[in-house]
Parts: C-alpha cells; structure tokens; sequence
C-alpha cells in the first residue's frame, strides 16, 4: 500500500507540490493527470524515494521511506518497478543485460535461469528474440517495452510509469496501454501511471487523480472523471487552451 | 575587505572538497562491504589500464629521451656525460613517471568517466539504476575507484621503464657516451627507495582521477553543455590536484625516508 501525507516540495524558490496527500491500495491501478509541468513525475519520484520532499511523509506498506537514507531505501526499491519517460535503457548493454541487470544483482541465479527469466519478460512485452539487440537499433515504442521488461523480470509488487505513451503514435500508445493492463491484470501488481494521455488514463486506471495548482484536485474514478463538468477537469479532458495561451502561441 | 564574488567563489569550492570527500567515504564504506562486482572491476582494469598503455608508452619514452639529452647538454661541459642516465633514473622513478603519466591519464580517462557517468545522469539511466535497488556508488564509482588505483602504478612502472631504456638507447646511439658506465651510474644512484616513491604516487593518483572524474559525472548539469562542462573539470580539478598533490607527498615521504 502507498500512502502519502500532506507532501510539500519546493524547487529553486518554487513550490511543485503542496499538501498532496492519498492513498494507493495493493492491487489498485491508479493514473495520475495534469498539463505538463505541474509536478507529476515530481510526485512519482517521491512514491520510489528519487526526490526527497521538504515536508511530508511517503508510506510504502506502512514504512515511512522519507526518514531513510539512500542504503535503506535500496531494501525498499526492491517492491518497486519503474518505467521511465525516455526508458532509460543502459546504452552500454544488450537488451538482455539491461532486463537482466535486477536479476544478476539481487538474486543468485544460475545464468540458464536468467536466461530464462529473461526470454519470459521479454516475450510478456512482446520483444521475444531482441536479447541480443543494443537499446540503440530499438525504436521509441521498442525501448518502452524493454524498459518495461526490466521492470517487471524480477516481479515487483508495484509498477510505476511516467509518462508510457509520449512520444509515441497512437497505436504504438494502444499497445503500450494494453500491455500495462496486461502487467497490471497477470502480475497482480499495483500500477501508478504519470500521463497526460487521456486514453492511456481511461483505459489503465482504475481510478484517476488529477494533479492541479500543486495539489490533487480531482481523485474519482475515470467515468467520473470523465463526466465533471467542473472546468478546471473539463478543460483539460477537452484539451482547451485559454484566451491567455491562445494569444501567447499566436505570437511565438 | 573581501571581494564578495570571491568569498562565494572560496565557499563553492570549499563545498565541492567536501561534496569530494563525503563521496571518498561513501566508496570506502561500499569497499569495506565488498560490494564490488569482478566482471565490472576487470572491464575497468581493461579501459583504464590496457587502453591507456600507448598514451602512457609514448609519453614516458620522449619525456627519458628529452630529459637524457637535455641532462647530457649541461653533463657534458663538467666531463659528467656518464651520469646522465643516473639523473633521468631518479627523475623517473620519483617524480616524472609518476606526474606525467597520472596527467596524461587524467586527460584520456577522467574526461571519459565523467562523461559517461555524467551522460548516464542526464538521460535518467542513474535513476533508473536507482530504482534497480542498486547504488551508483557501489555500481559505478567503487569499481573505476579500485581499477584506477591498481592500473596507475602499473602503467607508471612501464612509464619509468621505457624512459630510462629511451633515454639510455639515444645517450649511447645518438649522443656517443659509453654504455657500461652509463647503466652502472643509473643503477648505482637511482635507489629502490625512488620506485617505491613514484609507485606509491601514482597509487595516490590513480584514486583522485577516478574519484573527481565519478563526482563531477554524477553531480553534471542537464544537458550536453552540462556534460561537456563535467568532462573540462574533471580534467582540469584533476591535473591540479595531482600536481598539488606530488609536492606534499614529495615532502612527507622525502621527511619519511630522511632525504630532506
């Protein structure tokens, strides 16, 4: 179970977050909205300990995982899978090194058996025979099933996404969406994924929260979401710039 | 009375010797815990030593030759040309083959350690390491930490080798003097004491390119001007600290062997 409490964070004077506070049960799947900039991945990297607030605290199964320093925060990583925006593949390594880098460090396992753990994930993300491929010869929507491969091969309690779908066309992003449902509903895993895409949103979360003016603003499931008519929420389901940035674009 | 844009200047760089040592005792801790993996040591040993083995060779064979001729200009008008091989071993041993080759070392490897940390920091490759459960200094900083102190005294000793057998190859092809009392000078004034100064140097060295080449990849800006920013530090906060470095173990190791 994830559960944050009144977390604040300030960068260079400017405050990201601001009492955010929820609750993320075992098993749920959960999308976290808002326009770009207004802290998402910010909030995501405090539920793995990347970031440290300035206040606040992050329970992850009851732990307070703020009080800890980076050692003890390996331990509790261990619960963890993440996806990143760019993949964040490790250039130097072949695809099967990269899925297989958790295994090899954290499990004594025979080189057959990661091997095998390898192909598995691989094949979950329908990358089967790319072992061999570096990160560089993948595409963009390659590079995000591996990297989802790696986040998985070890088998994590909790999987977190940021950002899964940009970048990509949209039926790459259909594919990545059904293979996060497919993570989510064979692995049992509790899923948090940062997007901005309201397909991937609708599709993946079992409930949605909406990141706004530093703070959750809207924390309802997506037929709720959806159907507000607040225009805060509306506007950004609508994809509706106001009259400041319409002018703003118009001249560069 | 002071100029303020110098006290900040002294405070940052204050906080940067401590930002250095806070990470030397962040490596010694994951050293005494042996959480080195071998694979990634000897990939290491094999970047840092075997690949820098030109570099090094090329150097320390021009820098005797350079030094036997320069030393056998000045020997030759008191009748001394004999002991010139005697100069360039002692200057080799102590303090040449250990400075030039960590310099020349700190130019090719401590710009590539930063920038490879520092690319893997800015494309989130640390992070992701991170959420791996792994942590960058056991993973990246240890093993380049301990190659780097094991390769410099190496590459150092072949530094010396080939500078002494340079100089003595054009002292007695080129400049015409006697080749017995040549090596028997060399042999009988450059002291064991001498490598063993220049190894334990070069150790020395060793460890402080690969941990300010490490600390300036994990702590570069974003982008490819903050990598590149990394890479020129990395060479020139290395070089000086090398150089400043040499004079006071030149000193405390000259006290502790009772030469000064």
């Amino acid at each position: 179970m994830i559960e944050v409490r009144d977390l604040n964070k300030v960068f260079g004077g400017q405050s990201v977050l601001r009492g955010v506070s929820f609750r993320i049960e075992n098993g749920e799947s959960v999308a976290i909205i808002g326009r770009s900039g207004s802290g998402k991945s910010v909030l995501l990297k405090h539920l793995i300990g990347l970031l440290q607030p300035d206040s606040g605290a992050v329970l992850i199964d009851g732990e307070n995982i703020v009080a800890m320093d980076e050692r003890q925060l390996l331990r509790v990583r261990r619960k963890f899978g993440m996806v990143f925006q760019s993949a964040a593949l490790f250039d130097s390594m072949t695809v099967a090194e990269n899925v297989a880098f958790g295994l090899r460090r954290h499990e004594h396992l025979t080189e057959g058996e990661i091997a095998r753990r390898v192909a598995g994930a691989l094949e979950m993300v329908d990358l089967a025979g790319t072992q061999l491929k570096n990160p560089a010869e993948l595409s963009g929507g390659m590079r995000k099933r591996a990297g989802l491969a790696r986040a998985i091969v070890y088998e994590p309690q909790i999987v977190l996404y940021d950002e899964p779908t940009t970048g990509l066309d949209p039926i790459v992003s259909d594919s990545i969406d059904r293979l996060m449902m497919r993570v989510r509903d064979q692995l049992k895993v509790t899923t948090v994924v940062v997007t901005h895409d309201m397909r991937t949103a609708r599709q993946v979360g079992q409930r949605v929260m909406m990141l706004h003016d530093k703070r959750i603003y809207a924390n309802a499931t997506p037929a709720e979401i959806f159907a507000s008519t607040d225009p805060v929420v509306r506007q950004f389901i609508d994809g509706v710039a106001d009259a400041k940035e319409s002018f703003d674009f118009s001249h560069g | 009375m002071f100029n303020p844009l110098a006290n900040r200047r002294v405070v940052a760089a204050l906080a940067e010797f401590g930002q250095i040592a806070l990470l030397a005792r962040d490596v010694t801790a994951s050293l005494l815990k042996r959480r080195v993996s071998v694979r990634d040591l000897l990939y290491q040993i094999f970047f840092i030593g075997i690949k820098s083995q030109s570099v090094v060779l090329i150097t320390g064979a021009f820098t005797g030759m350079v030094l036997g001729t320069q030393t056998y200009m000045q020997f030759h008008k008191v009748k001394m040309d004999t002991a010139t091989l005697a100069v360039v071993g002692v200057s080799m041993c102590s303090e040449l083959g250990p400075v030039l080759t960590a310099l020349m070392v700190a130019g090719r490897v401590g710009a590539a350690i930063a920038a490879e940390i520092g690319t893997m920091r800015v494309t989130e490759q640390i992070d992701a390491l991170r959420t791996l459960a792994t942590h960058p200094v056991d993973y990246l900083v240890l093993p380049r930490l301990i190659a780097a102190h094991i390769a410099l005294p190496i590459l150092t000793l072949e530094s010396i080798i080939v500078g002494i057998l340079a100089s003595y190859f054009v002292g007695v092809n080129v400049l015409g003097i006697e080749p017995a009392y040549l090596w028997e000078n060399m042999l009988k004034y450059t002291h064991q004491v001498d490598l063993v100064i220049g190894l334990i140097k070069a150790f020395v060295y060793g460890g402080i390119i690969a941990l300010i080449g490490c600390y300036k990849g994990l702590t570069c800006g974003l982008g490819a001007e903050g990598v590149g920013r990394a890479c020129t530090e990395a060479v020139v906060y290395s070089s000086i600290s090398i150089l400043i470095a040499n004079f006071f173990l030149t000193l405390v190791m000259g006290r502790l062997v009772g030469l000064l």
